[in-house]
Protein backbone atom coordinates (compact mmCIF):
# COMPACT_ATOMS: atom_id res chain seq x y z
CA UNK A 1 0.00 0.00 0.00
CA UNK A 2 3.07 2.24 0.09
CA UNK A 3 3.34 2.42 -3.68
CA UNK A 4 4.20 5.97 -4.73
CA UNK A 5 1.54 8.00 -6.54
CA UNK A 6 2.80 8.89 -9.98
CA UNK A 7 0.63 9.65 -12.98
CA UNK A 8 3.52 9.14 -15.36
CA UNK A 9 2.80 5.43 -14.91
CA UNK A 10 0.02 5.99 -17.43
CA UNK A 11 2.70 6.15 -20.13
CA UNK A 12 3.63 2.55 -19.37
CA UNK A 13 0.01 1.46 -19.62
CA UNK A 14 -0.65 3.23 -22.92
CA UNK A 15 0.39 0.38 -25.28
CA UNK A 16 -1.94 -2.05 -23.55
CA UNK A 17 -4.68 0.53 -23.54
CA UNK A 18 -4.24 1.07 -27.29
CA UNK A 19 -4.42 -2.60 -28.23
CA UNK A 20 -7.32 -3.42 -25.94
CA UNK A 21 -9.21 -0.35 -27.10
CA UNK A 22 -8.65 -1.46 -30.68
CA UNK A 23 -9.86 -4.99 -30.07
CA UNK A 24 -12.55 -4.34 -27.46
CA UNK A 25 -13.90 -0.79 -27.66
CA UNK A 26 -14.22 -0.46 -31.44
CA UNK A 27 -16.08 -3.78 -31.82
CA UNK A 28 -18.33 -2.95 -28.86
CA UNK A 29 -19.19 0.39 -30.45
CA UNK A 30 -20.18 -1.47 -33.61
CA UNK A 31 -22.37 -3.70 -31.50
CA UNK A 32 -24.04 -0.76 -29.78
CA UNK A 33 -24.61 0.83 -33.16
CA UNK A 34 -26.27 -2.29 -34.56
CA UNK A 35 -28.38 -2.83 -31.47
CA UNK A 36 -30.44 0.31 -32.00
CA UNK A 37 -30.95 -0.03 -35.74
CA UNK A 38 -32.79 -2.22 -38.16
CA UNK A 39 -32.01 -2.96 -41.78
CA UNK A 40 -33.75 -4.09 -44.94
CA UNK A 41 -30.42 -5.17 -46.39
CA UNK A 42 -28.28 -3.22 -48.87
CA UNK A 43 -26.60 -1.52 -45.94
CA UNK A 44 -29.60 0.72 -45.38
CA UNK A 45 -30.12 1.15 -41.67
CA UNK A 46 -32.81 3.01 -39.80
CA UNK A 47 -33.31 3.87 -36.17
CA UNK A 48 -35.06 1.23 -34.09
CA UNK A 49 -34.51 2.61 -30.60
CA UNK A 50 -34.88 0.06 -27.85
CA UNK A 51 -37.02 -2.26 -29.96
CA UNK A 52 -34.55 -5.13 -30.02
CA UNK A 53 -33.96 -4.90 -26.29
CA UNK A 54 -37.69 -4.95 -25.54
CA UNK A 55 -38.14 -8.00 -27.75
CA UNK A 56 -35.12 -9.67 -26.17
CA UNK A 57 -36.33 -9.27 -22.60
CA UNK A 58 -39.96 -10.08 -23.36
CA UNK A 59 -40.56 -13.75 -22.51
CA UNK A 60 -43.64 -13.92 -24.73
CA UNK A 61 -41.78 -13.14 -27.96
CA UNK A 62 -40.04 -15.87 -29.91
CA UNK A 63 -36.59 -14.34 -29.47
CA UNK A 64 -37.12 -13.52 -25.82
CA UNK A 65 -38.33 -16.97 -24.87
CA UNK A 66 -35.39 -18.63 -26.59
CA UNK A 67 -32.80 -16.35 -25.05
CA UNK A 68 -34.26 -16.55 -21.56
CA UNK A 69 -34.49 -20.33 -21.79
CA UNK A 70 -30.84 -20.55 -22.84
CA UNK A 71 -29.91 -18.19 -20.01
CA UNK A 72 -31.44 -20.50 -17.38
CA UNK A 73 -29.97 -23.51 -19.11
CA UNK A 74 -26.54 -21.93 -19.01
CA UNK A 75 -26.92 -20.95 -15.37
CA UNK A 76 -27.93 -24.51 -14.46
CA UNK A 77 -24.94 -25.83 -16.35
CA UNK A 78 -22.56 -23.48 -14.53
CA UNK A 79 -24.08 -24.43 -11.17
CA UNK A 80 -23.77 -28.16 -11.87
CA UNK A 81 -20.17 -28.07 -13.03
CA UNK A 82 -19.14 -25.83 -10.11
CA UNK A 83 -20.85 -28.19 -7.65
CA UNK A 84 -18.85 -31.10 -9.08
CA UNK A 85 -15.53 -29.50 -10.00
CA UNK A 86 -14.83 -27.54 -6.82
CA UNK A 87 -15.20 -30.40 -4.28
CA UNK A 88 -13.54 -32.86 -6.66
CA UNK A 89 -10.69 -30.42 -7.32
CA UNK A 90 -10.12 -29.95 -3.59
CA UNK A 91 -10.15 -33.72 -3.04
CA UNK A 92 -7.66 -34.29 -5.84
CA UNK A 93 -5.40 -31.49 -4.60
CA UNK A 94 -5.39 -33.00 -1.10
CA UNK A 95 -4.44 -36.37 -2.58
CA UNK A 96 -1.56 -35.04 -4.70
CA UNK A 97 1.98 -36.00 -3.66
CA UNK A 98 4.08 -33.21 -2.23
CA UNK A 99 7.58 -34.32 -3.16
CA UNK A 100 9.50 -36.70 -5.38
CA UNK A 101 9.29 -37.64 -9.05
CA UNK A 102 5.58 -38.35 -8.73
CA UNK A 103 4.84 -34.62 -8.50
CA UNK A 104 6.16 -33.88 -11.99
CA UNK A 105 4.32 -36.83 -13.54
CA UNK A 106 1.05 -35.97 -11.80
CA UNK A 107 1.28 -32.30 -12.77
CA UNK A 108 1.97 -33.05 -16.42
CA UNK A 109 -0.82 -35.64 -16.68
CA UNK A 110 -3.27 -33.34 -14.93
CA UNK A 111 -2.46 -30.34 -17.09
CA UNK A 112 -2.93 -32.26 -20.33
CA UNK A 113 -6.68 -31.72 -20.82
CA UNK A 114 -6.15 -27.98 -20.32
CA UNK A 115 -3.92 -27.76 -23.39
CA UNK A 116 -6.26 -29.53 -25.78
CA UNK A 117 -7.88 -27.18 -28.33
CA UNK A 118 -11.51 -26.78 -27.35
CA UNK A 119 -12.98 -28.29 -30.45
CA UNK A 120 -10.65 -31.27 -30.09
CA UNK A 121 -12.03 -31.68 -26.56
CA UNK A 122 -15.41 -31.83 -28.22
CA UNK A 123 -14.18 -34.30 -30.82
CA UNK A 124 -12.56 -36.52 -28.19
CA UNK A 125 -15.80 -36.78 -26.23
CA UNK A 126 -17.99 -37.02 -29.29
CA UNK A 127 -16.03 -40.11 -30.28
CA UNK A 128 -15.51 -41.45 -26.75
CA UNK A 129 -19.23 -41.35 -25.89
CA UNK A 130 -20.59 -42.81 -29.11
CA UNK A 131 -22.43 -46.06 -28.67
CA UNK A 132 -20.92 -47.74 -31.72
CA UNK A 133 -17.24 -46.77 -31.77
CA UNK A 134 -16.68 -45.07 -28.41
CA UNK A 135 -15.31 -46.82 -25.36
CA UNK A 136 -17.60 -45.02 -22.90
CA UNK A 137 -20.80 -45.24 -24.91
CA UNK A 138 -20.16 -48.87 -25.72
CA UNK A 139 -19.41 -49.79 -22.10
CA UNK A 140 -22.48 -47.99 -20.74
CA UNK A 141 -24.74 -49.59 -23.31
CA UNK A 142 -23.30 -53.01 -22.50
CA UNK A 143 -24.18 -52.43 -18.85
CA UNK A 144 -27.76 -52.36 -20.00
CA UNK A 145 -28.29 -48.61 -19.68
CA UNK A 146 -29.80 -47.02 -22.75
CA UNK A 147 -27.43 -44.18 -23.54
CA UNK A 148 -27.43 -42.10 -26.69
CA UNK A 149 -26.44 -38.44 -26.46
CA UNK A 150 -27.70 -37.65 -29.95
CA UNK A 151 -31.35 -38.35 -29.21
CA UNK A 152 -31.72 -38.22 -25.43
CA UNK A 153 -31.46 -34.79 -23.71
CA UNK A 154 -30.48 -36.31 -20.35
CA UNK A 155 -27.67 -38.30 -21.92
CA UNK A 156 -26.56 -35.18 -23.81
CA UNK A 157 -26.36 -33.21 -20.54
CA UNK A 158 -24.51 -36.02 -18.77
CA UNK A 159 -21.99 -36.17 -21.62
CA UNK A 160 -21.40 -32.43 -21.64
CA UNK A 161 -21.06 -32.20 -17.86
CA UNK A 162 -18.64 -35.17 -17.84
CA UNK A 163 -16.68 -33.49 -20.60
CA UNK A 164 -16.41 -30.24 -18.69
CA UNK A 165 -15.38 -32.06 -15.52
CA UNK A 166 -12.73 -33.89 -17.53
CA UNK A 167 -11.57 -30.67 -19.13
CA UNK A 168 -11.42 -28.27 -16.21
CA UNK A 169 -11.29 -30.03 -12.82
CA UNK A 170 -7.50 -30.05 -13.09
CA UNK A 171 -7.54 -26.25 -13.10
CA UNK A 172 -9.32 -26.16 -9.74
CA UNK A 173 -7.04 -28.91 -8.40
CA UNK A 174 -3.86 -27.14 -9.54
CA UNK A 175 -4.98 -23.88 -7.96
CA UNK A 176 -5.81 -25.60 -4.65
CA UNK A 177 -2.50 -27.44 -4.81
CA UNK A 178 -0.68 -24.11 -5.13
CA UNK A 179 -2.60 -22.85 -2.09
CA UNK A 180 -1.81 -25.98 -0.06
CA UNK A 181 1.89 -25.82 -0.95
CA UNK A 182 2.10 -22.36 0.60
CA UNK A 183 1.23 -23.73 4.07
CA UNK A 184 4.41 -24.08 6.18
CA UNK A 185 5.08 -27.54 7.65
CA UNK A 186 5.15 -26.03 11.11
CA UNK A 187 1.36 -25.52 10.97
CA UNK A 188 0.76 -29.24 10.49
CA UNK A 189 3.19 -30.16 13.23
CA UNK A 190 1.58 -27.75 15.64
CA UNK A 191 -1.81 -29.25 14.76
CA UNK A 192 -0.51 -32.76 15.36
CA UNK A 193 0.81 -31.83 18.78
CA UNK A 194 -2.53 -30.25 19.62
CA UNK A 195 -4.14 -33.55 18.62
CA UNK A 196 -6.24 -31.89 15.93
CA UNK A 197 -8.45 -34.22 13.92
CA UNK A 198 -8.08 -34.59 10.16
CA UNK A 199 -11.25 -32.53 9.70
CA UNK A 200 -10.01 -29.78 12.02
CA UNK A 201 -6.76 -29.54 10.02
CA UNK A 202 -8.77 -29.17 6.84
CA UNK A 203 -11.30 -26.75 8.28
CA UNK A 204 -8.95 -24.44 10.20
CA UNK A 205 -5.62 -24.68 8.35
CA UNK A 206 -6.08 -25.84 4.79
CA UNK A 207 -9.40 -24.27 3.85
CA UNK A 208 -8.52 -20.73 5.00
CA UNK A 209 -5.25 -20.92 3.07
CA UNK A 210 -7.12 -22.04 -0.03
CA UNK A 211 -9.82 -19.37 0.19
CA UNK A 212 -8.01 -16.97 -2.09
CA UNK A 213 -7.18 -19.46 -4.83
CA UNK A 214 -10.70 -20.87 -4.55
CA UNK A 215 -12.15 -17.46 -5.35
CA UNK A 216 -9.98 -17.31 -8.47
CA UNK A 217 -10.97 -20.87 -9.37
CA UNK A 218 -14.69 -20.19 -9.00
CA UNK A 219 -14.35 -16.93 -10.92
CA UNK A 220 -12.54 -18.54 -13.84
CA UNK A 221 -14.79 -21.58 -13.93
CA UNK A 222 -18.00 -19.61 -13.69
CA UNK A 223 -16.98 -17.17 -16.41
CA UNK A 224 -15.65 -19.81 -18.77
CA UNK A 225 -18.65 -22.08 -18.32
CA UNK A 226 -20.99 -19.14 -18.80
CA UNK A 227 -19.49 -18.44 -22.21
CA UNK A 228 -18.91 -22.05 -23.24
CA UNK A 229 -19.38 -22.52 -26.95
CA UNK A 230 -17.03 -24.79 -28.85
CA UNK A 231 -17.14 -27.98 -26.81
CA UNK A 232 -20.92 -28.53 -26.60
CA UNK A 233 -21.30 -27.23 -30.14
CA UNK A 234 -19.00 -29.94 -31.45
CA UNK A 235 -20.56 -32.71 -29.36
CA UNK A 236 -24.28 -31.96 -29.65
CA UNK A 237 -24.60 -28.88 -31.84
CA UNK A 238 -26.98 -27.53 -29.21
CA UNK A 239 -29.38 -30.43 -29.49
CA UNK A 240 -31.25 -32.67 -29.24
CA UNK A 241 -33.84 -29.99 -29.92
CA UNK A 242 -32.58 -26.99 -27.98
CA UNK A 243 -31.68 -28.92 -24.85
CA UNK A 244 -27.98 -27.97 -24.83
CA UNK A 245 -28.19 -24.58 -26.55
CA UNK A 246 -26.26 -22.29 -24.21
CA UNK A 247 -26.06 -18.51 -24.46
CA UNK A 248 -23.03 -18.35 -26.74
CA UNK A 249 -24.43 -20.99 -29.07
CA UNK A 250 -27.69 -19.04 -29.32
CA UNK A 251 -25.76 -15.84 -29.98
CA UNK A 252 -23.56 -17.28 -32.72
CA UNK A 253 -26.65 -18.78 -34.32
CA UNK A 254 -28.25 -15.33 -34.42
CA UNK A 255 -25.17 -13.39 -35.48
CA UNK A 256 -23.33 -15.60 -37.94
CA UNK A 257 -26.03 -18.13 -38.79
CA UNK A 258 -29.00 -15.89 -39.50
CA UNK A 259 -27.04 -12.62 -39.74
CA UNK A 260 -29.71 -11.00 -37.55
CA UNK A 261 -27.51 -8.04 -36.66
CA UNK A 262 -29.90 -6.07 -34.47
CA UNK A 263 -31.05 -8.99 -32.35
CA UNK A 264 -27.54 -10.42 -32.01
CA UNK A 265 -26.13 -7.02 -31.02
CA UNK A 266 -28.81 -6.41 -28.40
CA UNK A 267 -28.20 -9.88 -26.99
CA UNK A 268 -24.42 -9.27 -26.95
CA UNK A 269 -24.89 -6.16 -24.86
CA UNK A 270 -27.16 -7.78 -22.31
CA UNK A 271 -24.84 -10.80 -22.17
CA UNK A 272 -21.81 -8.59 -21.61
CA UNK A 273 -23.57 -6.61 -18.88
CA UNK A 274 -24.37 -9.81 -16.98
CA UNK A 275 -20.73 -10.90 -17.23
CA UNK A 276 -19.53 -7.47 -16.10
CA UNK A 277 -21.79 -7.52 -13.05
CA UNK A 278 -20.65 -10.97 -11.94
CA UNK A 279 -17.04 -10.06 -12.63
CA UNK A 280 -17.39 -6.97 -10.45
CA UNK A 281 -18.67 -9.02 -7.51
CA UNK A 282 -15.71 -11.39 -7.69
CA UNK A 283 -13.22 -8.58 -8.20
CA UNK A 284 -14.48 -6.78 -5.12
CA UNK A 285 -14.30 -9.99 -3.09
CA UNK A 286 -10.74 -10.52 -4.27
CA UNK A 287 -9.49 -7.01 -3.54
CA UNK A 288 -11.15 -7.09 -0.12
CA UNK A 289 -9.30 -10.30 0.65
CA UNK A 290 -6.04 -8.68 -0.48
CA UNK A 291 -6.61 -5.70 1.76
CA UNK A 292 -7.43 -8.00 4.67
CA UNK A 293 -4.28 -9.99 4.11
CA UNK A 294 -1.98 -6.98 3.88
CA UNK A 295 -3.52 -5.72 7.13
CA UNK A 296 -2.74 -9.07 8.77
CA UNK A 297 0.76 -8.88 7.33
CA UNK A 298 1.26 -5.42 8.79
CA UNK A 299 -0.01 -6.52 12.20
CA UNK A 300 2.28 -9.51 12.62
CA UNK B 1 6.15 -21.99 22.75
CA UNK B 2 6.35 -21.30 19.04
CA UNK B 3 5.78 -23.77 16.23
CA UNK B 4 9.49 -23.64 15.44
CA UNK B 5 10.54 -25.09 18.76
CA UNK B 6 7.77 -27.67 18.54
CA UNK B 7 9.24 -28.87 15.27
CA UNK B 8 12.39 -30.00 16.96
CA UNK B 9 10.44 -32.20 19.30
CA UNK B 10 9.01 -34.20 16.38
CA UNK B 11 11.42 -36.84 15.05
CA UNK B 12 12.71 -35.88 11.63
CA UNK B 13 11.79 -39.28 10.17
CA UNK B 14 8.13 -38.83 11.04
CA UNK B 15 8.12 -35.43 9.38
CA UNK B 16 9.49 -36.75 6.09
CA UNK B 17 7.01 -39.63 5.88
CA UNK B 18 4.23 -37.14 6.49
CA UNK B 19 5.34 -34.94 3.64
CA UNK B 20 5.71 -37.91 1.28
CA UNK B 21 2.17 -38.96 2.07
CA UNK B 22 0.82 -35.81 0.49
CA UNK B 23 -1.46 -33.58 2.52
CA UNK B 24 -2.45 -36.31 4.90
CA UNK B 25 -5.60 -37.83 3.48
CA UNK B 26 -6.07 -41.56 3.82
CA UNK B 27 -7.08 -43.16 0.55
CA UNK B 28 -5.57 -40.21 -1.28
CA UNK B 29 -3.62 -42.45 -3.58
CA UNK B 30 -6.79 -44.19 -4.72
CA UNK B 31 -8.63 -40.93 -5.35
CA UNK B 32 -5.72 -39.62 -7.36
CA UNK B 33 -5.27 -42.82 -9.37
CA UNK B 34 -8.96 -42.97 -10.24
CA UNK B 35 -8.91 -39.32 -11.28
CA UNK B 36 -5.85 -39.79 -13.48
CA UNK B 37 -7.38 -42.85 -15.12
CA UNK B 38 -10.51 -40.79 -15.82
CA UNK B 39 -8.33 -38.12 -17.44
CA UNK B 40 -6.32 -40.53 -19.53
CA UNK B 41 -9.07 -42.83 -20.84
CA UNK B 42 -10.47 -40.47 -23.51
CA UNK B 43 -6.95 -39.56 -24.62
CA UNK B 44 -6.01 -43.24 -24.76
CA UNK B 45 -9.03 -43.87 -26.93
CA UNK B 46 -8.09 -41.07 -29.31
CA UNK B 47 -4.51 -42.34 -29.68
CA UNK B 48 -5.65 -45.92 -30.20
CA UNK B 49 -8.16 -44.84 -32.81
CA UNK B 50 -5.57 -42.90 -34.74
CA UNK B 51 -3.57 -46.11 -35.14
CA UNK B 52 -6.47 -48.17 -36.45
CA UNK B 53 -7.80 -48.50 -39.96
CA UNK B 54 -11.31 -47.18 -40.58
CA UNK B 55 -12.51 -50.71 -41.31
CA UNK B 56 -11.42 -51.80 -37.86
CA UNK B 57 -12.92 -48.77 -36.12
CA UNK B 58 -16.36 -49.28 -37.58
CA UNK B 59 -16.44 -53.07 -37.51
CA UNK B 60 -16.32 -53.59 -33.76
CA UNK B 61 -14.86 -52.86 -30.38
CA UNK B 62 -11.14 -53.56 -29.95
CA UNK B 63 -9.16 -52.19 -27.03
CA UNK B 64 -5.91 -52.44 -28.96
CA UNK B 65 -5.43 -52.10 -32.74
CA UNK B 66 -5.29 -55.50 -34.45
CA UNK B 67 -2.99 -54.09 -37.04
CA UNK B 68 -1.17 -50.87 -36.23
CA UNK B 69 -1.21 -48.44 -39.14
CA UNK B 70 0.47 -45.07 -39.53
CA UNK B 71 -1.40 -44.22 -42.72
CA UNK B 72 -3.50 -41.56 -41.00
CA UNK B 73 -0.40 -39.69 -39.88
CA UNK B 74 1.21 -40.13 -43.29
CA UNK B 75 -1.81 -38.47 -44.91
CA UNK B 76 -1.51 -35.44 -42.64
CA UNK B 77 2.21 -34.95 -43.16
CA UNK B 78 2.06 -35.28 -46.93
CA UNK B 79 -1.10 -33.28 -47.68
CA UNK B 80 -0.42 -29.53 -47.75
CA UNK B 81 -3.96 -28.58 -46.81
CA UNK B 82 -3.45 -30.56 -43.58
CA UNK B 83 0.00 -29.50 -42.46
CA UNK B 84 -0.61 -25.87 -43.46
CA UNK B 85 -3.23 -25.86 -40.72
CA UNK B 86 -0.50 -26.55 -38.18
CA UNK B 87 1.75 -23.88 -39.63
CA UNK B 88 -0.92 -21.19 -39.52
CA UNK B 89 -2.02 -22.19 -36.01
CA UNK B 90 1.52 -22.04 -34.70
CA UNK B 91 2.24 -18.75 -36.46
CA UNK B 92 -0.70 -16.84 -35.00
CA UNK B 93 -0.03 -18.33 -31.57
CA UNK B 94 3.61 -17.22 -31.76
CA UNK B 95 2.75 -13.68 -32.94
CA UNK B 96 0.13 -13.36 -30.24
CA UNK B 97 2.44 -14.55 -27.45
CA UNK B 98 5.23 -12.12 -28.38
CA UNK B 99 2.79 -9.25 -28.82
CA UNK B 100 0.95 -9.89 -25.55
CA UNK B 101 4.09 -10.12 -23.43
CA UNK B 102 5.79 -7.17 -25.09
CA UNK B 103 2.81 -4.92 -24.45
CA UNK B 104 2.00 -6.28 -21.02
CA UNK B 105 5.47 -5.96 -19.45
CA UNK B 106 5.52 -2.15 -19.00
CA UNK B 107 1.86 -2.06 -18.00
CA UNK B 108 2.31 -4.77 -15.38
CA UNK B 109 5.30 -2.83 -14.02
CA UNK B 110 3.17 0.29 -13.73
CA UNK B 111 0.41 -1.56 -11.87
CA UNK B 112 2.80 -3.29 -9.49
CA UNK B 113 4.96 -0.25 -8.66
CA UNK B 114 2.79 2.87 -8.82
CA UNK B 115 -0.59 4.21 -7.91
CA UNK B 116 -2.10 6.48 -10.50
CA UNK B 117 -5.36 8.12 -11.46
CA UNK B 118 -7.95 5.42 -12.12
CA UNK B 119 -5.60 2.47 -11.70
CA UNK B 120 -8.13 0.21 -9.96
CA UNK B 121 -10.83 0.88 -12.53
CA UNK B 122 -8.44 0.35 -15.39
CA UNK B 123 -7.35 -2.96 -13.92
CA UNK B 124 -10.94 -4.09 -13.56
CA UNK B 125 -11.73 -3.06 -17.09
CA UNK B 126 -8.79 -5.10 -18.37
CA UNK B 127 -9.90 -8.07 -16.30
CA UNK B 128 -13.43 -7.79 -17.66
CA UNK B 129 -12.07 -8.19 -21.20
CA UNK B 130 -10.55 -11.52 -20.23
CA UNK B 131 -14.02 -12.58 -19.11
CA UNK B 132 -16.02 -11.28 -22.08
CA UNK B 133 -17.54 -14.07 -24.19
CA UNK B 134 -15.73 -14.36 -27.55
CA UNK B 135 -19.12 -15.00 -29.16
CA UNK B 136 -19.92 -11.30 -28.67
CA UNK B 137 -16.88 -10.31 -30.69
CA UNK B 138 -17.21 -12.79 -33.54
CA UNK B 139 -19.37 -10.60 -35.76
CA UNK B 140 -17.77 -7.18 -35.11
CA UNK B 141 -14.29 -8.68 -35.51
CA UNK B 142 -15.35 -10.14 -38.82
CA UNK B 143 -16.40 -6.67 -40.00
CA UNK B 144 -13.39 -4.90 -38.48
CA UNK B 145 -10.70 -7.15 -39.91
CA UNK B 146 -12.37 -7.32 -43.30
CA UNK B 147 -12.42 -3.53 -43.35
CA UNK B 148 -8.73 -3.13 -42.61
CA UNK B 149 -7.71 -5.91 -44.98
CA UNK B 150 -6.27 -8.32 -42.44
CA UNK B 151 -8.98 -10.92 -42.87
CA UNK B 152 -7.68 -14.47 -43.41
CA UNK B 153 -4.15 -13.69 -42.20
CA UNK B 154 -2.46 -14.95 -39.01
CA UNK B 155 -2.24 -11.31 -37.89
CA UNK B 156 -6.01 -10.99 -37.65
CA UNK B 157 -6.25 -13.96 -35.30
CA UNK B 158 -3.17 -12.89 -33.32
CA UNK B 159 -4.61 -9.40 -32.79
CA UNK B 160 -8.06 -10.75 -31.96
CA UNK B 161 -6.61 -13.07 -29.32
CA UNK B 162 -4.92 -10.07 -27.70
CA UNK B 163 -8.40 -9.25 -26.45
CA UNK B 164 -8.10 -11.86 -23.70
CA UNK B 165 -4.36 -12.61 -23.66
CA UNK B 166 -3.08 -9.08 -23.03
CA UNK B 167 -5.21 -8.62 -19.89
CA UNK B 168 -4.25 -12.10 -18.72
CA UNK B 169 -0.55 -11.36 -19.29
CA UNK B 170 -0.81 -8.09 -17.36
CA UNK B 171 -2.56 -9.92 -14.56
CA UNK B 172 -0.02 -12.74 -14.23
CA UNK B 173 3.05 -10.52 -14.69
CA UNK B 174 1.77 -8.05 -12.12
CA UNK B 175 1.52 -10.90 -9.61
CA UNK B 176 5.10 -11.99 -10.24
CA UNK B 177 6.46 -8.42 -10.24
CA UNK B 178 4.81 -7.60 -6.92
CA UNK B 179 6.86 -10.45 -5.45
CA UNK B 180 10.09 -8.58 -6.26
CA UNK B 181 11.09 -6.16 -3.48
CA UNK B 182 11.02 -2.52 -4.52
CA UNK B 183 14.45 -1.90 -2.97
CA UNK B 184 15.98 -3.46 -6.07
CA UNK B 185 14.50 -0.75 -8.31
CA UNK B 186 15.56 2.01 -5.97
CA UNK B 187 19.13 0.74 -5.67
CA UNK B 188 19.42 0.48 -9.45
CA UNK B 189 18.18 4.05 -9.95
CA UNK B 190 20.65 5.27 -7.32
CA UNK B 191 23.40 3.49 -9.22
CA UNK B 192 22.51 5.60 -12.23
CA UNK B 193 20.55 3.10 -14.31
CA UNK B 194 17.99 4.62 -16.64
CA UNK B 195 14.54 3.03 -16.61
CA UNK B 196 14.85 1.12 -19.93
CA UNK B 197 18.32 -0.18 -19.06
CA UNK B 198 17.27 -1.20 -15.57
CA UNK B 199 14.20 -2.94 -16.95
CA UNK B 200 16.05 -4.93 -19.61
CA UNK B 201 19.27 -5.69 -17.73
CA UNK B 202 18.14 -6.21 -14.15
CA UNK B 203 14.39 -6.53 -13.83
CA UNK B 204 13.56 -8.89 -16.68
CA UNK B 205 16.16 -11.50 -15.65
CA UNK B 206 14.72 -11.46 -12.13
CA UNK B 207 11.19 -12.20 -13.31
CA UNK B 208 12.31 -14.58 -16.10
CA UNK B 209 10.22 -17.36 -14.51
CA UNK B 210 7.15 -15.16 -14.54
CA UNK B 211 7.69 -14.28 -18.18
CA UNK B 212 8.02 -17.96 -19.02
CA UNK B 213 4.80 -18.80 -17.21
CA UNK B 214 3.00 -15.91 -18.91
CA UNK B 215 4.23 -17.07 -22.30
CA UNK B 216 2.86 -20.50 -21.49
CA UNK B 217 -0.58 -19.12 -20.69
CA UNK B 218 -0.70 -16.89 -23.75
CA UNK B 219 0.32 -19.87 -25.84
CA UNK B 220 -2.29 -22.02 -24.18
CA UNK B 221 -5.29 -19.73 -24.54
CA UNK B 222 -4.43 -18.78 -28.09
CA UNK B 223 -3.85 -22.42 -29.02
CA UNK B 224 -7.13 -23.72 -27.63
CA UNK B 225 -9.43 -20.92 -28.84
CA UNK B 226 -11.29 -21.67 -32.01
CA UNK B 227 -14.44 -19.55 -32.33
CA UNK B 228 -12.57 -16.34 -33.25
CA UNK B 229 -9.81 -18.14 -35.12
CA UNK B 230 -12.35 -19.85 -37.33
CA UNK B 231 -14.47 -16.76 -37.87
CA UNK B 232 -11.48 -14.69 -39.00
CA UNK B 233 -10.02 -17.15 -41.49
CA UNK B 234 -11.28 -18.93 -44.58
CA UNK B 235 -8.51 -20.58 -46.58
CA UNK B 236 -5.00 -19.27 -46.15
CA UNK B 237 -4.75 -18.93 -42.40
CA UNK B 238 -7.16 -21.65 -41.39
CA UNK B 239 -6.14 -23.19 -38.04
CA UNK B 240 -5.58 -26.91 -37.78
CA UNK B 241 -8.46 -27.36 -35.40
CA UNK B 242 -10.84 -26.01 -38.04
CA UNK B 243 -9.27 -28.13 -40.76
CA UNK B 244 -10.40 -31.16 -38.81
CA UNK B 245 -13.99 -30.66 -39.95
CA UNK B 246 -12.81 -31.76 -43.42
CA UNK B 247 -12.83 -35.40 -42.38
CA UNK B 248 -16.56 -35.57 -43.09
CA UNK B 249 -16.79 -36.61 -46.72
CA UNK B 250 -19.25 -38.28 -49.04
CA UNK B 251 -17.82 -41.66 -48.07
CA UNK B 252 -18.75 -40.98 -44.43
CA UNK B 253 -16.58 -39.98 -41.53
CA UNK B 254 -12.86 -40.65 -41.71
CA UNK B 255 -12.50 -41.44 -38.00
CA UNK B 256 -8.88 -42.56 -38.10
CA UNK B 257 -7.74 -39.37 -39.80
CA UNK B 258 -9.78 -37.25 -37.40
CA UNK B 259 -8.20 -39.00 -34.42
CA UNK B 260 -4.68 -38.62 -35.86
CA UNK B 261 -5.21 -34.88 -36.39
CA UNK B 262 -6.51 -34.65 -32.83
CA UNK B 263 -3.47 -36.44 -31.42
CA UNK B 264 -1.16 -34.07 -33.27
CA UNK B 265 -2.88 -31.05 -31.70
CA UNK B 266 -1.99 -32.49 -28.26
CA UNK B 267 1.74 -32.61 -28.97
CA UNK B 268 2.67 -28.89 -28.65
CA UNK B 269 0.67 -28.71 -25.42
CA UNK B 270 2.45 -31.65 -23.82
CA UNK B 271 5.83 -30.22 -24.84
CA UNK B 272 5.23 -26.84 -23.25
CA UNK B 273 3.68 -28.31 -20.10
CA UNK B 274 6.91 -30.19 -19.47
CA UNK B 275 8.90 -26.94 -19.37
CA UNK B 276 6.63 -25.10 -16.99
CA UNK B 277 5.46 -28.03 -14.83
CA UNK B 278 6.84 -26.53 -11.62
CA UNK B 279 5.20 -23.15 -12.19
CA UNK B 280 1.84 -24.14 -13.67
CA UNK B 281 -0.01 -23.90 -10.38
CA UNK B 282 1.42 -20.49 -9.53
CA UNK B 283 0.59 -19.25 -12.99
CA UNK B 284 -3.02 -20.40 -12.76
CA UNK B 285 -3.25 -18.51 -9.49
CA UNK B 286 -2.17 -15.54 -11.63
CA UNK B 287 1.09 -15.27 -9.70
CA UNK B 288 -0.79 -14.78 -6.44
CA UNK B 289 -0.30 -17.62 -4.02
Amino acid sequence: MDRPYDNRAWLLVLPVLAIVAFSAVIPLMTVVNYSVQDTFGNNQFFWNGTGWFRELLDPSSDLGSRVIASFWRNLAFSAIILAIEVPLGIAVALAMPRAGWKVAVTLVLMAMPLLVPWNVVGTIWQVFARGDIGLLGYAVNRLGIDYNYVSDPVAAWVTIVAMDVWHWTSLVALLCYAGLKSIPDAYYQAARIDGASRWAVFRFIQLPKMRRVLIIAVLLRFMDSFMIYTEPFVVTGGGPGNSTTFLSIELVKLALGQFDLGKAAAMSIVYNLIILAVCWVFYTAMTNLDAERSKEGAAS
Amino acid sequence: MSAETMTQAVPAAAATTASRRGFGVSGGGITLSLYLIFLMLPIYWLVIMSLKTNAEITSGMTLWPQQITFDNYRTIFTDASWYNGYISSLSYVAINTVLSIGLALPAAYAFSRYRFLGDKHLFFWLLSNRMAPPAIFALPFFNLYSAIGLFDTPWAVALAHCLFNVPLAVWILEGFMSGVPREIDETAYLDGYSFPRFFARIFMPIIANGIGVTAFFCFMFSWVELLLARTLTTVNAKPIAATMTRTVSAAGMDWGLLAAAGVLTLVPGVLVIWFVRNHIAKGFALGRV
